[in-house]
């Protein structure tokens, strides 16, 4: 399973970490770990570090350290993934369920997603809740979480012309993507239900309820227990 | 009661920036901060304030305050004219205010982003630890939502009083009346996904600035640029990095850009020429020169010596 992993430039004070050709889940346990190994290898001399599919961004402060540097640090990180690839300690990330109030009236698009399947609602809203889905990345958007993969079975493409205005906690596929809309925004995803919880709240900490290398279950409630846990029509 | 300096105009754009949002990336949240970041040094500067300490960045002009404050204040960056009760006051020197002084700005005559420093910072409360504003994030500010500055805001700022005026020299002031700049890249990303034809083509045109071009990128016009490659998996995008979109059009990504992107990069402009991009307005032109790395961290740390040993003149009044 070693796949040869690459560093390159990316600016005056970053590199990128190539890990791979193609996302996985095991190449993103391998990113979650590196976070958590460069955050202690480069300390005070790390501005900020962006884990996404199959890469990560190193951002460093080039006053305080440099390329060569880092370039070291993170060849020791990766270096050590293969040692530790079956060992217990390794960042397989937490399993978080999150509420979906699936619906025709909270996912206006559930109908269309079932047409295109050739199935039926009720066996969409259940293959969606069969997975178990990896955060691969966070981005768009403050608490935007990209999730793969979705079941080829409900696949879906992006709609044609995207919605001006996708509501807060909007529960949506695209390909063999879905995510959670963390607040009203413009969208271009096929839209499945509602999701009362919070992806992201500036006013606690944490901010988010998951991070990159998390495993979500998406559990379907009642409209009653959706507006019970604070959700909004 | 709190003292500071009340909007009776925001202008056409202006927000409240500090040295921007750090280390929040993995929440998808971007930096922030202003965009020419040595002028908005200097005004934090000469009115002895820490470097990033909370500033506005106003864009294009039209900013008219009204102080309820003893202070200092200055502006530096775009040439845009500033009067204190109606008398023009000289841009890249501190001034001393005093409560119902009536601080006005003009409209750019070149360059595109002033900043309005005064003594020890505006005050507010920092979300992720800065006060950066992002609109698009609907975070930072003085409202801690995101909103840009509007009639009626009191800007909180603390008296400051018998403290010393200052003058930045004319050969350390950026001059933006060109409106061209010439970018120092560090080649990086998919660069080697652009033949050694395209490359040159890149680095041997000249570019305009089109219309669409805000904080979170400006938006380039000129020779295409295809790379190998049309689309790449999402992936972390740095300060400055240049993609190419199908179009073959570069957009060069500045503060409140997206953390992420599927566009093919070539590489990413020094820091220190950021500044420079965006004063620019639509029109304006760039091209773009190729440095090392050893290149890129001696020009950094070139820049950096200025801020370190004071330049300031005091002014005797």
């Amino acid at each position: 399973m070693s796949t040869e992993k690459t560093i390159a430039i990316a600016g005056e004070n970053s590199l990128i970490v190539y890990f791979a050709e193609n996302p996985s889940a095991a190449i993103s346990i391998e990113i979650a770990t590196t976070v958590k190994k460069l955050k202690t290898y480069l300390g005070t001399t790390l501005i900020d570090l962006v884990p996404s599919y199959a890469s990560l961004l190193v951002i460093f402060d080039p006053f305080k350290t440099n390329h060569q540097s880092v370039r070291r640090a993170i060849h020791t990180a990766i270096k050590d993934l293969n040692k530790i690839a079956n060992a217990p300690e390794i960042s397989s990330g937490s399993l978080v369920t999150l509420p979906v109030y699936y619906s025709s009236e909270s996912g206006p698009d559930l109908q269309s997603v079932a047409n295109t399947a050739g199935l039926s609602i009720a066996e969409v809203i259940a293959i969606h809740q069969q997975t178990e889905y990896r955060v691969y990345a966070i981005g768009f958007a403050p608490g935007f979480a990209y999730l793969g993969e979705v079941d080829l079975r409900i696949a879906t493409p992006r709609l044609a012309t995207p919605r001006q205005q996708v509501p807060r906690g909007a529960v949506a596929i695209a390909d063999q993507q879905t995510a959670v809309y963390p607040a009203q925004s413009p969208g271009g995803w096929n839209l499945i239900g509602l999701c009362p919880q919070l992806m992201f709240n500036p006013k606690i900490s944490p901010s988010m309820p998951i991070a990159v290398g998390d495993l979500v279950r998406f559990e379907a409630i009642d409209k009653t227990t959706f507006e019970n846990l604070g959700g909004v029509l | 009661m709190n003292n500071g300096l009340k909007v009776i105009k925001p202008g056409i754009y202006s927000l409240l920036q500090d040295g921007g949002r750090y280390g929040q990336h993995s929440m998808g949240l971007t930096n922030g901060g202003p965009l020419d970041r040595n002028a908005f040094r200097w005004a934090n500067l000469l009115c002895e304030n820490p470097q990033d300490s909370a500033s506005i960045e106003v864009t294009v002009g039209g900013l008219v305050l009204e102080s309820t404050v003893t202070t200092t204040l200055a502006v530096t960056g775009a040439d845009i004219p500033l009067s204190i009760n109606k008398q023009p006051a000289p841009p890249w020197q501190s001034h001393s205010i005093n409560p119902g002084d009536l601080i006005e700005l003009g409209f750019a005559r070149s360059g595109s982003r002033a900043y309005l420093a005064v003594g020890g910072g505006f005050q507010a409360d920092p979300i992720f630890n800065s006060v950066a504003t992002v609109p698009r994030e609907g975070l930072g500010g003085l409202h801690a939502d995101g909103t840009a500055l509007k009639s009626g805001d009191l800007l909180p700022c603390q008296r400051i009083e018998n403290t010393s005026l200052w003058q930045l020299p004319e050969n350390l002031r950026a001059d933006s009346r060109q409106n061209s700049a010439r970018l120092r890249v560090v080649l990086g990303y998919q660069q080697e996904h652009f033949s050694e034809t395209q490359q040159q083509r890149f680095f041997n045109s000249g570019y305009s600035v089109t219309k669409y071009s805000d904080r979170m990128g400006y938006r380039l016009e000129g020779t295409k640029i295809i790379p190998a490659i049309e689309g790449i998996l999402s992936e972390g995008i740095c300060l400055g990095a240049i993609q190419f979109p199908p179009d073959g059009q570069p957009i060069v990504l500045l503060n409140d850009r997206q953390t992420m992107g599927g566009y093919p990069k070539i590489g990413s402009v020094l820091s220190v020429d950021i500044g420079k991009l965006a004063q620019l307005s639509a029109g304006g032109t760039v091209n773009f020169e190729a440095i090392s790395i050893d290149q890129a961290q001696s020009l950094l740390t070139e820049n950096e010596k200025q801020f370190v040993s004071k330049q300031l003149l005091k002014l005797c009044l």
